[in-house]
């Protein structure tokens, strides 16, 4: 038993936002009450969350975990713990790993290390196509009884048009969403960062804006053919925010998500540091703002890290030989906080719900504080100051830009199945 | 530290009067100013040559060529101990190979410096004769370097410095020495 | 003044001021390739390195000529004979040669940023000649050099770069030196080449126009900047030849159109009857051995810049996100 009092609980599901004590039992959710009418049964443990935000569980719904294959950059174990750190309590791991998650077997694998050292739910992504390749349909139907939630070839775009829509037809049959990496490879290709007056002035090679809402639109019109559950992945720029905008007004299931460092961290920002390479690469301004709206109006469903760990030798060479990503699980609750909430740009409880009910409702899951449910919950703080040291990251790696960056609230304790699995 | 200035060693009009008897001195060593020409140390060798010139059209009518030498570049400091210098442009418009020529520069100290010039000029070519004049000569040498036109022999402790004003940089004329006290 | 840098990296973040100092620095040296000895012993005993990942020939030995007359040593490491050829990154690459303890690391490498990267990790001074198609410093001074020299001036000149402009570190380098001392640039090629935000690129306020027609971009030009149309660039779409000659060749006929004393520079190695026709390259208006000779004037001022007075010790802590390191200052003995 865990009795988590004298938190403000925030639940976008039932839209509470109110003084209230949870009492947990085992796994599951015992009591909700209003603050000081749950009588302390024997034996339980008290979190005193006093001047603290009480959440549901956050979710990420994506991550790169790095096992199995890469572990010298991230394992399971410590990818979750970092995930726990950053307040997560369930993230989804994309499939290219080596090898690529494309099968049942490597499913259960990873399902089965999360089990055994996972510190946060794990919730597998497969492969849409045979080893993300874009040539045969990869055992999707497998995949999704050893437990994924959705399919992805990301880190690339579904190769054609033809395999998407083929993908998507099967997908819809299969209730499971297509998670799309959106971009046109041609456009691209040998690009570094996205193309501006920053990528001119580095004289570094950019790919435009439309390399990304090229391929979104091509998803988004087959979405509407086959009718099928399309989320476009790390959504970077205003056309491809326009897309799905479009989508959403006439009906089809489209949704996306948008990274902490797309809607903070812009092209102007870049230096030649491989800190600051990812891909989507760092857009231009007006991409910022837009994102800062469609966050704001629901255009945008989840705040998602896109956390892409690499070892410090990968990282640690020239710019255009740097490998694309980011850490994001630390980081990603400070900078929402920063540039969303404490801006005024959004309220806390849209915030709250972009990180739990709105990636959620993607992976056609719930997402509530509710008796019965499931006792995962993410207790913040607004105004905690700290500062970000990724020497000391639960992470393998540490290519984040964030490094040395103070911030105002952030994580207090995470709490898994009834577990505290991270405490600040 | 600081500097305090001790005494006035020359005026103006001695200053004068002594690069006149210089240029009497080198043209009449020289045997006329027919193979001559003069290399003024940057800086205030500049001035003293030009000057040294000047007095030499007085004396023969005839135009000595003057030439300048930065010894940035040649200085054996660089390095190890020194501050970055500097570098000032060194004039030289005409071939040295074969010429008589006289270095003039206004404190002989360490000999460090006409070193220093004396590998530049080299570069430039073969003169057939180098000799050296100098405004004041204060001794403390740490060279085998002597000149052969001094103005002005004066004995000197190692905390004192000479300092040789000219109009043409410093506005005012005289030499003057300066000690260094412990403050 | 002094060179406040411990690095030479980019052009971009010098002042005005700092500009013409180096330009200044580089007159005695010009004297110097006039001596019939040419060899100081200002940098015996100091060792340079000459780290050239991405092939070349001119900008090497030009780098190695400068040391030489400056009488340091040089070590020499060759794109063809490197050991990231072996796969040696260049980090590793970078520590090893630093490792035998050189005094200055002159590096020319195909990724933009790359001297920046190095200079994050060395405590020598490193000398970018040439990032990808970032900066070539180098070439940007000596280039102001000779213009300064023939026009006496850099002020207020109009300058046309003709030419893959999008893939030229030279020309960035030319902008960001020239745009400081008010210059007015006009940029022309096919437009695949002159993205329109290359007229965002220099200093603020810098006048920067991109013309499509060679015609335009004569008229009324001080400093005509051919630059070599990059046949070794596979990657991009390439023009066809016959194309770029018809539209953009710089020409006798052409060359009408600029002003009757405009300047010819171009960085070299010259394509004749690409970009530029042999009459023009050779006529009077042309300044491309002048480039040349200045060249090695301009890097033994870099190199006696950076390493003259700069004893061990005194190179301040590595900062963070590719910014230069000033230098302590340090005062001329004059």
């Amino acid at each position: 038993m865990l009795l988590i009092k004298n938190g403000r609980v925030l639940d976008p599901a039932s839209k509470t936002d109110a003084p209230r004590d949870i009492l947990l039992d085992g796994e599951r959710i015992a009591k909700i009450a209003p603050t000081g009418k749950i009588s302390l049964a024997n034996g339980a443990e008290v979190f005193d969350a006093a001047g603290l935000i009480v959440a549901p569980g956050f979710i990420d719904m994506h991550v790169h975990l790095r096992e199995p294959g890469q572990e010298n950059s991230e394992t399971i174990e410590t990818g979750t713990l970092a995930a726990a750190r950053g307040g997560f309590t369930a993230v989804c791991c994309m499939p290219n790993t080596k090898p690529v998650n494309d099968n049942a077997s490597i499913t259960r694998f990873i399902a089965d290390r999360a089990k055994a050292h996972g510190h946060v739910r794990v919730w597998p992504i497969g492969a849409a196509s045979v080893g993300s390749k874009g040539e045969a349909i990869a055992e999707i139907g497998a995949m999704r009884d050893a437990g994924i939630v959705a399919v992805s070839d990301d880190g690339k775009p579904i190769a054609t048009a033809k395999l998407a829509r083929q993908i998507m037809d099967y997908c819809r049959t299969l209730e499971l969403p297509v998670i799309e990496h959106a971009e046109d490879v041609s456009l691209a290709a040998g690009a570094v960062m996205r193309e501006g007056i920053a990528s001119t002035r580095l004289g570094l090679p950019g790919m435009p804006a439309a390399a990304e809402s090229v391929c979104v639109a091509r998803d988004v019109q087959l979405a509407e053919l086959t009718g099928a559950r399309l989320h476009i992945a790390h959504l970077s720029a205003k056309a491809s925010l326009d897309q799905v905008r479009y989508a959403k007004q006439n009906g089809l299931r489209v949704s996306c998500e948008v990274t902490p460092h797309h809607f903070t961290l812009i092209d102007e920002d870049v230096t030649y540091d491989s800190r600051y390479k990812m891909n989507p690469p760092l857009a231009a301004r007006a991409d910022r703002e837009a994102l800062w709206q469609g966050l704001a109006d629901g255009t945008v469903d989840a705040i998602a890290t896109d956390h892409a760990p690499h070892e410090p030798a990968l990282k640690d060479v020239e710019f255009d030989k740097s490998p694309f990503g980011i850490l994001g699980f630390e980081t990603a609750l400070g900078l929402a906080l920063e540039q969303l909430v404490h801006s005024g740009k959004l309220s806390l409880m849209r915030m709250v719900e972009l990180f739990t009910t709105g990636p959620a409702r993607v992976l056609g899951k719930e997402r509530k504080l509710a008796v019965s449910e499931p006792a995962d919950i993410t207790i913040f703080s607004l105004d905690r100051a700290w500062t970000y040291n990724v020497k000391e990251s639960a992470s393998k790696s540490r290519n984040s830009p964030f490094d040395g960056k103070s911030f105002k609230g952030g994580p207090a304790a995470t709490i898994v199945a009834g577990k505290i699995v991270y405490r600040a | 530290m600081r500097l305090v200035e001790k005494s006035q060693l020359m005026s103006a009009a001695e200053i004068d009067r002594t690069l006149q008897r210089l240029a009497h001195q080198i043209v009449e060593k020289s045997g006329g100013t027919r193979h001559l020409a003069l290399i003024g140390i940057r800086r205030r060798g500049v001035p003293l040559a030009q000057r040294i010139a000047q007095a030499m059209r007085g004396i023969d009518g005839v135009e000595v060529p003057v030439g300048t030498l930065d010894i940035t570049l040649y200085r054996d400091d660089l390095s190890t101990v020194a501050p970055q210098a500097v570098l000032q442009s060194s004039h030289i418009s005409f071939p040295v190979d074969s010429l008589d020529l006289v270095l003039v520069d206004d404190v002989l100290y360490t000999g460090r410096t006409v070193r220093a010039a004396m590998n530049g000029l080299f570069d430039l070519g073969r003169p057939k004769r180098v000799s050296l004049c100098v405004l004041i000569d204060r001794g403390h040498r740490e060279m085998p370097i002597e000149a052969q036109y001094v103005g002005r022999d004066i004995q000197t402790s190692d905390t004192e410095i000479i300092e040789v004003r000219l109009r043409e940089i410093d506005n005012e004329e005289r030499v003057i020495l300066v000690d260094r006290v412990e403050s | 003044m002094t060179y406040r840098f411990r690095d030479l990296l980019a052009l971009e973040p010098l002042s005005a001021d700092e500009l013409t100092f180096i330009l200044d620095q580089s007159q005695p040296f010009q004297e110097i390739q006039r001596h019939p000895l040419k060899k100081l012993a200002t940098l015996r005993g100091k060792t340079v390195v000459l780290a050239f990942f991405e092939n070349s020939t001119r900008t090497r030995l030009s780098f190695g000529t400068a040391a030489s007359r400056l009488g340091a040593d040089t070590m020499n490491l060759q794109a063809e004979a490197s050991s990231l050829k072996k796969g040696e990154t260049l980090l590793d690459t970078a520590n090893n040669l630093n490792a035998m303890k050189p005094d200055c690391f002159v590096m020319r490498h195909s990724s933009s940023g790359a001297a920046d990267f190095v200079a994050r990790h060395l405590e020598i001074p490193v000398v970018n000649a040439g990032d990808g198609t970032h900066e070539h410093p180098s070439q940007g001074l000596l280039d102001a050099l000779t213009i300064r020299d023939r026009k006496g001036t850099l002020k207020n000149l109009n300058v046309t770069i003709l030419g893959d402009i999008s893939h030229s570190r030279v020309a960035r380098s030319n902008i960001h030196l020239l745009g400081k001392f008010g210059c007015r640039f006009t940029l022309c090629g096919p437009a695949m080449w002159v993205p329109r935000e290359l007229e965002k690129i220099g200093p603020p306020g810098t006048p920067i126009r991109c013309v499509y027609r060679v015609e335009e971009a004569l008229e009324d030009a001080d400093v005509i900047i051919v630059l070599r149309v990059q046949t070794e660039r596979l990657h991009e779409p390439s023009l066809a030849q016959n194309d770029y000659i018809l539209l953009y060749q710089l020409n006798a006929e052409r060359m009408r159109l600029a002003k009757k004393d405009a300047l010819i520079l171009h960085p070299g190695p010259i394509n004749r009857g690409i970009e530029i026709t042999p009459e023009v390259a050779d006529g009077p208006r042309s300044a491309v051995l002048e480039q040349v000779t200045n060249g090695v004037s301009v890097r033994m001022a870099i190199l006696y810049l950076l390493m003259v007075g700069a004893t061990e010790g005194t190179h301040p802590a590595l900062e963070v996100k590719g910014e230069t390191k000033p230098k302590e200052s340090a005062h001329a003995s004059d």
